[in-house]
């Protein structure tokens, strides 16, 4: 059996519906969440990157690069809003992150 | 060649050059915030007039848009950006806050918006759509020591990275089926007959783009982000970022997928629809007014996604008419509520506003405007833009958007209950005294607000008007 475009792109779509559960189901950490978060965004370099080698394009491949970079940024300004909570709070369950009903 | 392309982008690089210089001298110069603050606001000023000044056209291998979409949309938020920046920062000062980074996020920002309004291929997309993202996560986080503000930026942040994540599988999705990036590549692909995985694509874009306009289903994070962010920042949030995205939206759809009407109103149409209904029930149970605010937006969206969802020239019109008359409301009101205090204490209740009229009728009077125009009672601005987008609804010949339009015309009567109850409690309930006197910037801005929304508006609309045909013209439309 040969691995073709269609065993990619489902490793790709496993892993991207793992990153959305992994945001809604988990009732833990919020550090969980950010690794959710990234593992969303890996996936879908997974997708960039088997297209381009398939459509023989090279802008996917530029395109991960920019997710790859964009990604870094977000995981900084997410610590840092995380680490903004952690001081008024001193604690980072996800149950806690309620003081606002509605 | 290259000249060419630089000086169609040149609103973008006075922005992306001032926030860089901007923040050097607030690094090196540990006094000037406020220097930096008005250093935003010029530079923003000459990014309007470049794009005033500045040509048309496609820059950077078509990466970069320039035609009247962006001319109309990138005005705007450069004003609406323009008056955040004071507005912000005397809020700020009021809380003996002095960073200097609340106006370099606000262009960081605006940038952002710049390249969303402008894009023209599905990274400049992404790069646009999460350079606003982030800028704004921080700004509802910058009051640094209150825990409703820094759960609020979590909140905004976990949602918006995983909208940012379903738009850009989406986005992975149309490149591999349509094997372009560039959305009149795109178009041309899909011409005739768009595959499934394009539109597998297309609807998580749609998802995405819903998020970041906050549309039901998708508008679970805005109630809690506008109660915990600063009151400054909620009116900002509330204007310029939502014309950004929404214009987005309609070049995706129209540039991208012309073609495809058929499918993608459908989703529109229960986007709207659900947001009006939203808004509209939802809003009836909250008693603080930043929440009642988000869910009035909600339900507003949902008018203007009722406008692209027409699909026609009229209903992009509509839709850009819409949205400038609706940000203007929004920051005239949060002006007015981030100018009330009482005893030191924010004014952000129903109850709080009690008999404000005795107190303060300026703001009373500049409050009631805004809330009647929210709710769309004529001469307001907020009933000439419901005017435009339920004409453009009508207007066409399919029974589901009409009734959907007057679906729309029943949930704003549902949501005059709550603009109304507001009122009542501004002008007939007894006033508890106290309330101290506002400063005078606020009060500038929410009487110019409404000022806007009620005679000016009638001759504003002989400016906008010809320039949203124009801007809906650009997408080939009439």
């Amino acid at each position: 059996m040969t691995i073709g475009l269609v065993h990619y792109l489902a490793v790709a779509a496993v892993l991207f519906t793992i990153g959305v559960f992994g945001i809604f189901v988990n009732r833990k950490n919020i550090i969980v969440i950010l690794m959710s978060v990234e593992l969303i965004l890996l996936a879908v370099n997974i997708n960039l990157v088997t297209f381009s080698v398939y459509l023989h394009n090279v802008v996917g491949q530029i395109f991960a690069m920019f997710v790859l970079t964009v990604a870094a940024a977000e995981a900084a300004v997410g610590l840092a809003i995380l680490v903004t909570f952690f001081r008024n709070r001193g604690d980072i369950a996800v149950d806690d992150v309620s003081v606002m009903k509605g | 060649m290259f000249s060419r392309d630089l000086a169609l982008a040149l609103p973008e690089l006075i922005l992306a050059g001032s926030a860089l210089g901007l923040l050097v001298i607030g690094a090196f110069s540990p006094r000037s915030y406020r220097a930096v603050g008005w250093g935003g606001v010029f530079s923003l000023l000459a990014a309007v007039a470049a794009v005033f000044l500045g040509p048309q056209g496609r820059a950077f291998s078509g990466s970069l848009v320039v035609d009247g979409v962006t001319f109309y949309s990138q005005i705007a938020v450069f004003l609406a950006c323009a008056v955040a920046i004071p507005l912000g920062q005397s809020w700020f000062a009021r809380k003996n806050i002095t960073n200097f980074e609340f106006p370099i996020l606000i262009l960081l920002a605006a940038l952002g918006m710049a390249m969303m309004v402008g894009a023209g291929d599905l990274i400049s997309l992404y790069v646009g759509v999460e350079l606003q993202s982030l800028a704004l996560y921080v700004l509802a986080a910058m009051y640094r020591d209150d825990a409703k503000a820094s759960e609020a930026g979590l909140k905004y942040f976990v949602l918006g990275a995983l909208s940012s994540g379903l738009l850009l599988y989406g986005a992975s999705l149309i490149y591999g089926f349509a094997g372009s990036t560039r959305f009149v590549d795109i178009a041309a692909a899909v011409q005739g007959h768009a595959g499934t995985g394009v539109l597998f694509g297309l609807v998580f874009l749609i998802c995405g783009l819903a998020f970041k306009v906050s549309a039901a289903p998708f508008h679970m994070w805005t109630p809690d982000v506008y109660e915990g962010a600063p009151t400054p920042v909620v009116g900002f949030f509330a204007g310029a970022p939502k014309i950004a995205a929404m214009v987005l939206f309609a070049r995706v759809l129209y540039e991208c997928f012309p073609e495809a009407t058929a499918q993608w109103r459908q989703i529109l149409i229960l986007i709207a629809l659900a947001s009006i209904a939203v808004g509209a029930f939802a809003g009836l149970a909250q008693t603080n007014l930043k929440r009642l605010w988000a869910y009035s937006s909600i339900a507003n969206v949902g008018y203007a996604v009722l406008g692209l969802a027409a699909g026609n020239g009229e209903g992009v019109k509509a839709m850009l008419i819409f949205m400038v008359l609706y940000m203007v409301d929004v920051t005239g009101f949060f002006a007015c509520l981030s100018s009330l205090t009482r005893k030191g204490k924010a004014m952000e209740s129903i109850e709080d506003m009690a008999g404000l009229f005795k107190e303060s009728p300026a703001i009373a009077l500049a409050m009631t405007a805004f809330s009647l125009s929210a709710l769309g009672l004529p001469p307001f601005s907020g009933f000439w833009a419901k005017y435009y987008v339920f004409k453009a609804a009508i207007g066409v010949q399919d029974p589901i958007i009409q009734g959907a339009a007057i679906a729309g015309l029943v949930g704003s009567v549902v949501a005059a209950f709550y603009y109304l109850r507001l009122i009542k409690s501004m002008w007939f309930d007894a006033a508890s005294g106290s309330v101290e006197a506002p400063p005078r910037d606020a009060v500038f801005v929410a009487m110019a607000a409404a000022l806007f929304s009620f005679p000016v508006v009638l001759l504003a609309l002989h400016f906008l008007d010809p320039q949203a045909q124009a801007a809906a013209a650009a997408f080939g439309l009439k």
